[in-house]
């Protein structure tokens, strides 16, 4: 039987009292949302906290709202919420793409945007939509708020900009008018970790992708995205040649390693076609294509 | 640490561990065996318990989490002696065979219809995605939430 190892408990009743939780107890201390990447790896003994905030009672981390030209995303609304949300499909159906194939429906109900941020797993797919969409982090801690853009969030595999004693309280998206985007990825099963996933965000206009965002997962893309393929599109119409040249750019500038999930050179393939298609249903999306 | 909340109505207590899983709580303190607890690692849904409405995987999460909240488990689909539609359609479908992942698939299952009394069978799938049996091949599973979606109110039958 697995069990975590003996941890204190304690319930933050708001962000100030977590933060405070958080100071009193240093690097002993963990942040628990949904649990399910932070209780597995207690159970496994990779992480041995001895203190658990459990910041699952802060309304204040909660729901999906637009603010000026930018939606905002609590830390804590689950991924089931981002499924069914309105607001995000209305503007960027991605979420629901991606959504829709993370883990499985009783997962997603405890899972968390904030967790799935911080746990920061190579193969996370919201970390690649935040990517393709340059989402901004904003981070707490004693002083104030900070804001990181999400392409200088990780410091590498399960690293973020998140130091301890520091919450990150909502991602925000910014809202392109007439954007279209997409969510493509290669499971071995049902509800699995992606072999490789990749998302676009674009806009078009007289003819040409006026912006340009491509998210990468699970294939060691500097910050899950691919900066050349992007620049090399804008300016360009969306024809198939352009956007095979584009994808064959993004996975060249991928670096996968062979796991059990495959080899790397079919990784690598993948990065190349699900590129390929999500750009490719993203820009058939797009306003004014 | 003192751990209260309602299980199927009934206030519970106990002083356990902070580190007790919820499916423990369950299981060992409050004594409902209903609930079964397979692989661990939150793949296999026979776990699952619905945590003010909602089905979740109690073998991750702290029973310290669901302290004051209200949990149903498979013992309270049964109202006043009658079995719920769900569990009427795996008598009727024959959905189980060993039986260990009966549980979860009712939890889940009466969870989908509610919030979607008619699914099509690709919706059904899908619904039980985060659940594994190894015994039915899933066929006879599918049928069974079918029956309840076609008889919601046939929970005549007593227990
Ligand atoms: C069976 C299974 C399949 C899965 N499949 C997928 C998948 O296909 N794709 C995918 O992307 N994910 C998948 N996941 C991961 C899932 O999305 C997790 O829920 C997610 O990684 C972590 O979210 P959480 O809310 O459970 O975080 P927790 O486990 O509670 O926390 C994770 C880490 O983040 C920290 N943390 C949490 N919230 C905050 C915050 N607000 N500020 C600072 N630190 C914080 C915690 O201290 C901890 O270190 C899967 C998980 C499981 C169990
Ligand atoms: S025991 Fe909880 S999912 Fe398998
Ligand atoms: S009936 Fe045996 S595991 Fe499903």
């Amino acid at each position: 039987m697995q069990t975590p190892a003996p941890v204190d408990y304690v319930r933050a009743t708001s962000v100030a009292d977590a933060l405070s939780l958080l100071q009193q107890h240093g690097d002993e201390a963990r942040l628990l949302a949904g649990g399910h990447s932070l209780l597995p790896m207690m159970k496994l003994r990779l992480a041995r906290p001895d203190i658990l905030v459990d910041i699952n009672d802060l309304d204040e981390l909660r729901g999906i709202r637009v603010e000026g030209n930018e939606i905002v995303v609590g830390a804590m609304v689950t991924h089931a919420e981002i499924l069914s949300s309105p607001i995000l499909f209305e503007h960027y159906p991605i979420f629901r793409e991606a959504e829709k194939v993370i883990a499985d429906p009783i997962v997603r109900n405890k899972g968390t945007m904030g967790g799935s941020m911080c746990q920061a797993d190579p193969a996370e797919d919201l970390s690649a939509v935040g990517a393709a969409l340059r989402g901004t982090v904003v981070i707490q801690n004693a002083e104030g708020r900070r804001t990181v853009p999400m392409r200088e969030f990780h410091e590498g595999p399960y690293e973020t900009k998140v130091a301890d004693g520091e919450i990150l309280v909502e991602v925000r998206y910014p809202i392109l008018p007439g954007a279209g985007s997409a969510y493509e990825k290669v499971e071995r099963r049902s509800g699995d970790w992606a072999v490789c996933a990749a998302g676009a965000c674009v806009t078009i206009s007289g003819g040409v992708f006026t912006s340009v965002g491509i998210g990468i997962g699970a294939v060691n893309a500097e910050h899950f995205t691919a900066v050349d393929a992007e620049a090399y599109l804008v300016g360009k119409e969306p024809t198939a040649e352009n956007i095979a040249a584009a994808a064959q750019m993004a996975a060249d500038s991928c670096d996968p390693s062979a796991d059990q999930r495959g080899p790397a050179d079919y990784k690598k393939h993948l990065a190349m076609e699900l590129t390929k298609r999500a750009l490719t249903r993203a820009a058939a999306a797009a306003k004014g294509a | 640490m003192e751990i209260s909340m309602k299980i199927n109505g009934a206030e519970v207590t106990h002083d356990v561990e902070s580190r007790t899983l919820l499916v423990h709580f369950v299981r060992e303190n409050a004594g409902l065996r209903g609930t079964h607890w397979g692989c661990d690692t939150s793949n296999c849904g026979a776990c699952v318990l619905w945590v003010d409405g909602t089905p979740v995987k109690s073998c991750t999460m702290l029973a310290a989490s669901a302290a004051g909240h209200d949990i149903t488990t498979v013992e309270g689909l049964e109202k006043d002696g009658k079995l719920d539609p769900i569990q009427q359609g795996f008598i009727e479908c024959h959905g189980l065979q060993c039986g260990f992942c009966t549980p979860g698939m009712l939890m889940t299952g009466r969870w989908l219809l509610d919030n979607n009394p008619k699914p099509s069978e690709e919706e059904i799938r899908e619904g039980i995605s985060g659940q594994l049996c190894r015994c039915t091949g899933y066929k006879n599973i599918v049928d069974s939430i079918h029956w309840a979606a076609d008889h919601p109110a046939e929970n005549e039958v007593s227990a």
